[in-house]
């Protein structure tokens, strides 16, 4: 093969690909460094690093003060949490029926499971909220009953996604190993919390992380049903924030990076997972 | 042997039901209950309705003859099209490229990939900022380059730009990788053939590279344009309301006003609906020009 020549369309190439990665990641640097600068400081020279007379922690001071940021992270944590964990146990179950039992209405099952992939949220939510106010969880004022309010929807907006990625992981699994389980005894429910949770454990992974931040970065559905102050989400409270606090720029940009660098710190540790979690649903149906 | 297992099929019920139910209840129950709401008179949100419209497809009449929902739906199709062109078309060339260079790949993946991970609300702030009047960080930097007077990157003008940039930004490395996982699974040995028959590497990108990757391109597209009708996060942020004068609404945003803004419940419903007939329309259009092909 005909030697690769370190030249200028090679130099090129790094070139534009860096540019590209300015891009994403500047934004971000530069609201973090703005985040400890006075609001006036940000307005004029919002390139400066934030050292000396610059700097100033008096916009995260403010961001505690006015934002119950605490209390947004934790219902946010505790909706994601739920709705991942939900959606781990029923799609696990039912991807398991649906790959090793056969019988009449499967075919139709599964197509039902695909075809719950294209509802748009826009389509069920004035249903889902009038069905829930009757039943009384949403609209209470009852906290529990709220984060319940919100979790139920978000589980089935997640489950046909999370069904197709795990079927399709479990029909590859080698059934000899089932068999030799029931040999020894066990039932369906004890070979699908023995054998087939711990081989899929990678597949459950990419549902995991895909659900959890699904839910967690999901504005639409919290405008719905978290309408009180004490069960806002992160986002929801970041929306609130560009309508309330429009000019107080300082106190955005602080808000925006106690929201942005979490996320940064798990991605970095969990990135290969994330990403193949994000982009599995894409690649396999 | 493996049939012997499974022959009983009692304990079918218990792992089918629990995710059966939720589908039915919070997927394919409301689904067709909004399409009937479109027809009720719905009062406030979190009522069901239950008189008929008068006369009953009076929303859609409402539909056709809204100002709105004709610059939401221009917009929805801009948007469809920035979609496509600008993400797929920007996650192709710098996909192209990272599949030349021996380093540093997988830093670039990681660094085009991590704004999907970030909520795009946050995102909406951001941009916030920097497309602020007086003055972002757009405006501060052409000022660097001796522009004097600011550009309002909110005006009537520049609106659709400012909207549709930082979306088109978010979702670029999330097709990235779906395509460098594509330009992956093309075997060197291809390449190297046509090396030795004295194709230059535009011509092996022309005639070898992207004809395989034909499907995964599809894909994309498909992707591309069904998630430029779920876009809500962003433009609200940005731009709530559809200001300025209501030039930004896009389907869904609309949608939004109507339903928790105006309060007229029963046209969110009908809304919605649109933007379900849409999508179908959309993803049978697509599919008709971007035919998956077997090889």
């Amino acid at each position: 093969m005909k030697k690769r020549k370190f030249s200028v369309s090679m130099s090129a190439i790094y070139l534009i690909l860096i540019l590209w990665a300015v891009t994403t990641i500047y934004p971000i640097i530069w609201v973090i460094q703005n985040s400890f600068k006075a609001k006036d400081k940000i307005l004029e020279n919002s390139f400066a690093l934030p050292l000396g007379d610059l700097f100033t922690f008096a916009n995260y001071r403010r961001a505690f003060e006015n934002l119950n940021i605490f209390g947004a992270y934790k219902n946010s944590i505790f909706i994601s949490s739920m709705v991942c964990a939900i959606v781990i146990l029923l799609a696990g179950l039912a991807s398991f029926a649906l790959v090793r039992y056969h019988f009449k209405l499967r075919d139709t099952l599964y197509m039902m499971v695909v075809a719950g992939m294209m509802f748009p949220a826009f389509a069920t939510v004035i249903p889902v909220l009038s069905m829930e106010t009757s039943w009384g969880i949403a609209g209470t004022k009852s906290w529990w009953l709220s984060m319940l309010s919100i979790i139920l929807p978000q589980v089935a907006g997640n489950l046909s996604f999370a069904i197709i990625v795990l079927s399709g992981y479990i029909r590859s699994l080698p059934i000899e190993l089932e068999e030799s389980a029931f040999l020894e005894g066990c039932g369906p429910v004890q070979i699908f919390f023995k054998v087939i949770v711990p081989l899929t454990k990678p597949s459950f992974a990419t549902v995991a992380i895909f659900s959890f931040l699904w839910s967690y970065n999901d504005l639409f559905s919290q405008m719905f049903f978290l309408r009180r102050p004490e069960t806002r989400a992160i986002t929801r409270l970041l929306n609130e924030l560009t309508s309330n606090e429009g000019t107080d720029y300082g106190l955005m940009a602080a808000t925006v990076s106690l929201v942005i660098v979490p996320v940064m710190i798990v991605y970095v540790f969990l990135q290969k997972y994330i990403i193949k979690g994000m982009t599995a649903g894409a690649v396999k149906g | 042997m493996g049939a012997n297992i499974y022959k009983n099929k009692k304990p079918l019920l218990l792992f089918l039901l629990p995710a059966f139910i939720f589908m039915t209840v919070f997927l394919y129950y409301p689904f067709f209950k909004n399409i009937l709401d479109s027809f009720m008179q719905i009062k406030e949100l979190g009522v069901s309705g239950k008189e008929w419209n008068e006369p009953w497809y009076s929303n859609y009449v409402k539909l056709a003859t809204d100002r709105n929902v004709w610059t939401a739906l221009k917009n929805t199709l801009i948007m469809t099209i920035v979609t496509i062109v600008g993400q797929v078309g920007i996650a192709l060339v710098l996909a192209l490229m990272v599949d030349n260079i021996k380093r540093g790949a997988k830093v670039f993946r990681t660094v085009y990939f991590f704004p999907i991970v970030v909520s795009a609300t946050a995102l909406g702030l951001l941009f916030n900022l920097i497309f602020l009047y007086d003055t972002g960080m757009l405006n501060q930097f052409l000022a660097l380059f001796g522009k004097e007077e600011l550009t309002d990157w909110k005006n009537e003008k520049w609106a659709l730009f400012t909207m549709m940039l930082p979306v088109m930004w978010q979702y670029v490395g999330f097709y990235f990788v779906i395509i460098v996982t594509g330009l992956n699974n093309i075997s060197e040995e291809l390449y190297e053939a046509a090396a030795i028959d004295g194709a230059t590497r535009l011509k092996r990108v022309w005639y070898l590279t992207l004809p395989l990757l034909h499907n995964v391109l599809c894909t994309c597209v498909v992707l591309a344009v069904t998630g430029a009708l779920k876009v809500f996060d962003l433009p609200w942020t940005m731009f709530p309301k559809g200001i300025p004068l209501k030039s930004t609404f896009l389907t869904g945003t609309y949608m939004y006003y109507e339903a928790m803004i105006v309060k007229d419940v029963d046209y969110g419903s009908a809304l919605a609906v649109l933007i379900v007939v849409l999508g179908v329309i959309l993803s049978r259009v697509v599919n008709a020009i971007f035919k998956e092909k077997d090889y």
